[in-house]
């Protein structure tokens, strides 16, 4: 990150106007996906018979997609608000390492700052990592303020045509289970993880036995447990070498 | 239905928790570089976390309202044969197994 802020301090200024330009240009891409990905869940907020400002507010509140899709669902059947605590907290946990590679540092403003930590989403994080060289505060606080709009307006285009269809469309729900299951599929092929898929298997199963009524919180806390006891035993292995 | 009060809430939880999670990092930085801890949930926590919600959500649209077991089984095949065949684009994928998904339950 250091090399970036060097290299931004000896580069000539660019006109911010052009800073804009790139920052936009660069979340062209993620738009494609977001802004269809946005018409489902508002579609899926209306269809699950949810008030429709509920699309809005929850891209502002927990500006975070995956999320947001699962809190439909959560809300509708008035999940106790402990559990939505701890899904949010478990599902939302990546977060905690996109600091690590993250070029925040080119931003000073104290309120560009917080808005930019706050709209660290997935997709901007995949934005700066893809290319990592010349973000400039400008260019990093547009790139992330057009994703939101993008999400935000897919939102509210889903709760529109949701209204003017004026008919549930059955099954559509199925959009995050498909999600999930890409993203599953693309955390294994990068990570090799046999061990931690055993696990999370196990601890859903249990949790179907032990408490299907809340099997997703059980499942989380299982699996979140058997990692801690994972951590313990190779750090005891590591000791003992 | 649930009252607007608890979808506040609910609300307010959820932005706290995820800002804080994307704000602690950046001011402990060099600590939670250095844990092994950190690093080993890093590797370890996505992808089961991933397929828990995966089974989950699968749970919901198969035994939902009325039960559609096959039709999900079907259509969480197709969303993984399009994403290996297709070279993981998303929003393919996602479409192809809700279109299937929604097809299936709404004119068979």
């Amino acid at each position: 990150m250091a090399r970036v802020t060097d290299q931004i301090a000896t580069a000539p200024h660019p006109g911010r106007r052009a800073e804009v330009f790139a920052g936009v240009g660069a979340s062209l891409a993620a738009g494609l996906g977001l802004f269809p990905l946005g018409i489902a869940f508002g579609l899926l907020v209306v269809n699950s018979g949810l008030s429709w400002w509920v699309a809005p507010a929850l891209s502002v509140a927990v500006f975070a997609g995956s999320m947001e899709l699962l809190l439909v669902g959560l809300l509708v059947a008035v999940t106790p608000l402990a559990t939505i605590a701890l899904t949010t907290l478990l599902v939302n946990f990546r977060h905690v390492f996109y600091a690590f590679s993250f070029p925040l540092d080119v931003v000073r403003n104290p309120l560009a700052r917080a808005y930019s930590v706050y709209a660290l989403i997935d997709e901007a994080w995949a934005i700066t990592n893809a290319r990592p060289e010349g973000w400039t505060p400008w260019r990093l606080v547009s790139m992330q303020v057009a994703l939101q709009s993008y999400w935000v307006a897919g939102g509210l285009v889903g709760v529109l045509a949701a209204r003017l269809i004026n008919a549930p469309i059955e099954g559509l729900d199925f959009a995050l289970c498909a999600l999930f299951i890409t993203l599953a599929l693309d955390a294994f092929r990068s990570r090799k993880q046999v061990p931690s898929v055993l696990l999370a298997g196990g601890s859903f199963v249990v949790a179907l036995v032990l408490a299907p009524e809340s099997a997703l919180f059980t499942a989380l806390l299982l699996f979140v447990s058997t990692l801690v006891v994972r951590h313990l035993l190779t750090r005891r292995r590591g000791a003992h070498a | 239905m649930p009252d607007t009060g608890y979808v506040l809430a609910a609300l307010a939880i959820g932005f706290v928790i995820t800002v804080s999670l994307r704000a602690v990092p950046f001011l402990l930085l060099k600590p939670l570089r250095a844990s092994a801890f950190v690093s080993h949930m890093a590797r370890w926590m996505p992808v089961g976390i991933l397929l828990i919600l995966a089974a989950v959500t699968f749970g919901s649209s198969a035994f939902g309202e009325s039960v559609h077991l096959w039709e999900a089984i079907v259509a969480a095949a197709v969303t993984v044969a399009v994403h290996l065949l297709f070279r993981r684009r998303t929003l393919l994928s996602v479409g192809a197994g809700t279109a299937v998904f929604v097809v299936l339950v709404n004119l068979l």
